[in-house]
């Protein structure tokens, strides 16, 4: 990492509060079945993907859900509850602490993005547990992040989650 | 294995075991061939090694001189490589020495094979050329003099291409590919890759079942519209659809296709498009059922299988190949393979990556498919001595119009029973 002035670690320090507390949200939204407030997590124009590392790592664009707007993420929700038969299951997410990538908060900004846009990543693991009480661990693997702080509050313009393993156990449901 | 004509004669009578198919034909399958390690077995011999053919690769994904790719035969390890005059080679991705596997990637090039263990090598058609340290050092150990490199060869398979999709047998007197898929799965193969493909992602979906609860999944239109409710939840007018089940002569793969009838196939989309704003149980994004007619026969749906575990789909744009991979008397994988063509526009590419959305692991009209298997799988203890029922649409095997029958799963089980004789 280059040498920072003080403003500078204090914008990224700022910066990674602030993911800190997006990924936070975000991750007891879907952790505690509230996947009907999950695409206000979003942006109207978002773009959400869930690939896997070797397909992000080939540039190889096919997602296991891929979603060019909030409404399609608003649809996936819909669907869930009422379409698609899965057995009942929880996850337990645990996310690292964001790196910032880029983007800034206040006064510049640290990569020359626009100061209202963070880039971020951060890892994740998650635990499934189903209605029998089995668990495993479902998937692990890396948010790619880019957040609006332009709105009332911060908002996903992108988020990749790549996951670290190709194989996906039975069914993806809920979303990651 | 051939039921009670398999106990020993000299087993008292109430221990014999009752026989395993008692029916003959394909219209009751016994349970226990769901979780029996010596059916599993027998199926590595008779099926995986015998006179079928098994998917490989895409010939796109070993384009170049010594490109290869690591896959399975059922559950065994193969390498696939194109070869220096352009054809392709397969042979065991295992060591003729010790048995270690040879190839540790999925994909790479490779000028020559090289075990990792004591360094045996083997040439592009799987040939050992070089064995380390044969004639021992200083004059001490080494090979003995009766050893002769020919007789440690890579078993290999014989390989065969159609529109592109590279097939492999260990059966080198299985019939020719062609003759083996016969003219109408040809030709429906061919509908599907009629110029060079290009792979857009990969991803594996485990199962927890039996390999053959899949196949008979994928063969069964019965429950499209009862297990999978996306289109009636959100209201999609699937309009008057046409369509009906190829069985081939052998009964071994089919073809389910649907098209629309007289319509054309946006009107779909577009009516999806006008309740998106005033219809609560509407798509918000109608954009998910938007397509092209790109083959220009305005078939929007065609699922193909390939004895024993390939799949071809095609649900409107969105375009894979499936391969089921046994992992065990209870596991499975389907490795799922997209692919668009070379000369796909950014408009084209973008239809199959939302079509997507449709299948694999967290498909809206598939993800029901991955786990229903495991339903039957948990519930196997206790059914040895039971038999599920294929009686839709009759007990024969062939082709028909409806879509309200079993007659391609029962196609499945013919081949199966001639191949594994029971
Ligand atoms: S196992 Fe391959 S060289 Fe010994
Ligand atoms: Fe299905």
């Amino acid at each position: 990492m280059p040498d920072a002035t003080t403003a500078e670690r204090e914008r990224r320090n700022g910066a990674v509060a602030e993911v800190t507390a997006l990924l936070a949200d975000y991750a007891a939204c879907i952790d505690a079945d509230e996947l009907e407030a999950w695409p206000d997590f979003f942006t109207a124009d978002c773009h959400y993907k869930i690939t896997t590392a070797y397909n992000h790592a080939k540039g190889l664009p096919v997602g296991l859900i891929y979603a060019h707007n909030r409404a399609m993420l608003e649809d996936r929700v819909v669907a869930l509850r009422k379409a698609n038969v899965y057995e009942p299951q929880r996850y337990r997410h645990i996310v690292s602490t964001p790196r910032i990538k880029g983007g800034g908060i206040t006064g510049g900004g640290i990569t020359g993005l626009a100061e209202d846009v963070i880039e971020a990543e951060a890892g994740f693991l998650v635990v499934r547990t189903m209605h029998d009480g089995t668990q495993d661990l479902f998937a692990s693997g890396l948010y790619l992040d880019r957040i609006d702080l332009s709105g009332n509050r911060p908002r996903f313009a992108r988020k990749i989650v790549v996951l670290d393993s190709d194989r996906v156990d039975t069914l993806l449901a809920i979303p990651l | 294995m051939t039921g009670s004509a398999a106990a020993p004669a000299s087993a008292p009578a109430s221990s014999e075991a009752p026989p395993l198919w008692p029916e003959a034909g394909y219209t009751h399958i016994p349970f226990a061939l769901y979780d029996d390690p010596a059916i599993y077995a027998r199926e590595r011999e008779r099926i995986f090694m015998g006179p079928t053919w098994h998917y490989l690769a895409l010939d796109c994904e070993i384009p170049e001189a010594g490109d290869y790719k690591a896959t399975t035969v059922g559950d065994m390890p193969v390498v696939v490589v194109r070869a220096r005059d352009g054809g392709i080679n397969a042979f065991e991705n295992r060591c003729a020495h010790r048995g270690a596997q040879l190839c540790l990637e999925r994909f790479g090039n490779a000028r020559a094979f090289t075990c990792v263990y004591h360094a045996w090598s083997y040439d592009e058609a799987g040939k050992l050329i070089g064995v380390a340290f044969e004639k021992g050092v200083k004059g001490e150990g080494g090979m003995p003099p009766s050893f002769d490199r020919g007789d440690h060869n890579l078993r290999t398979l014989r390989t065969a291409t159609r529109a592109g999709l590279v097939f492999g047998t260990f059966d080198h007197g299985a019939p020719a590919l062609d003759d083996y898929l016969g003219p109408e799965i040809c030709g429906r193969i061919d509908r599907v890759l009629p110029k060079p493909a290009k792979v857009l992602g990969y991803n594996t979906q485990v199962l927890r079942n039996n390999w053959k609860l899949y196949a008979e999944n994928v063969k069964d239109p019965y429950h499209a519209s009862i297990l999978h409710l996306f289109f009636t939840t959100f209201r999609v007018n699937r309009l008057t659809q046409k369509g009906g089940i190829i069985v081939s002569e052998s009964g071994a793969h089919h073809v389910s296709y649907s098209m629309l009838d007289g319509e054309d196939a946006d009107a779909e989309y577009r009516a999806a498009k006008l309740r998106a704003d005033s219809d609560e149980f509407g798509l918000r994004e109608p954009a998910l059922l938007e397509g092209r007619d790109e083959f220009g026969d305005g078939i929007t749906l065609q699922i193909l299988s390939v004895f024993p575990g390939l799949v071809l789909q095609q649900i409107r744009n969105n375009l894979v190949v499936r391969q089921i991979v046994p992992t065990g008397p209870d596991r499975a994988e389907v490795v799922w393979t997209h692919y668009g063509f070379g000369d796909d526009d950014a408009a084209l590419t973008e239809l199959r990556l939302r079509q997507a959305n449709m299948v694999g692991p967290a498909g809206y009209v598939s993800m029901e498919d991955g786990a229903v298997g495991a339903f039957i799988q948990r519930a196997l203890p206790g059914a040895g001595g039971r038999r599920s029922v294929l009686l839709m649409g009759g007990e024969d095997v062939g082709s028909q119009d409806s879509r309200t029958t079993e007659t391609s799963i029962r196609g499945f089980w013919k081949m199966y029973r001639g191949l594994m004789d029971l």
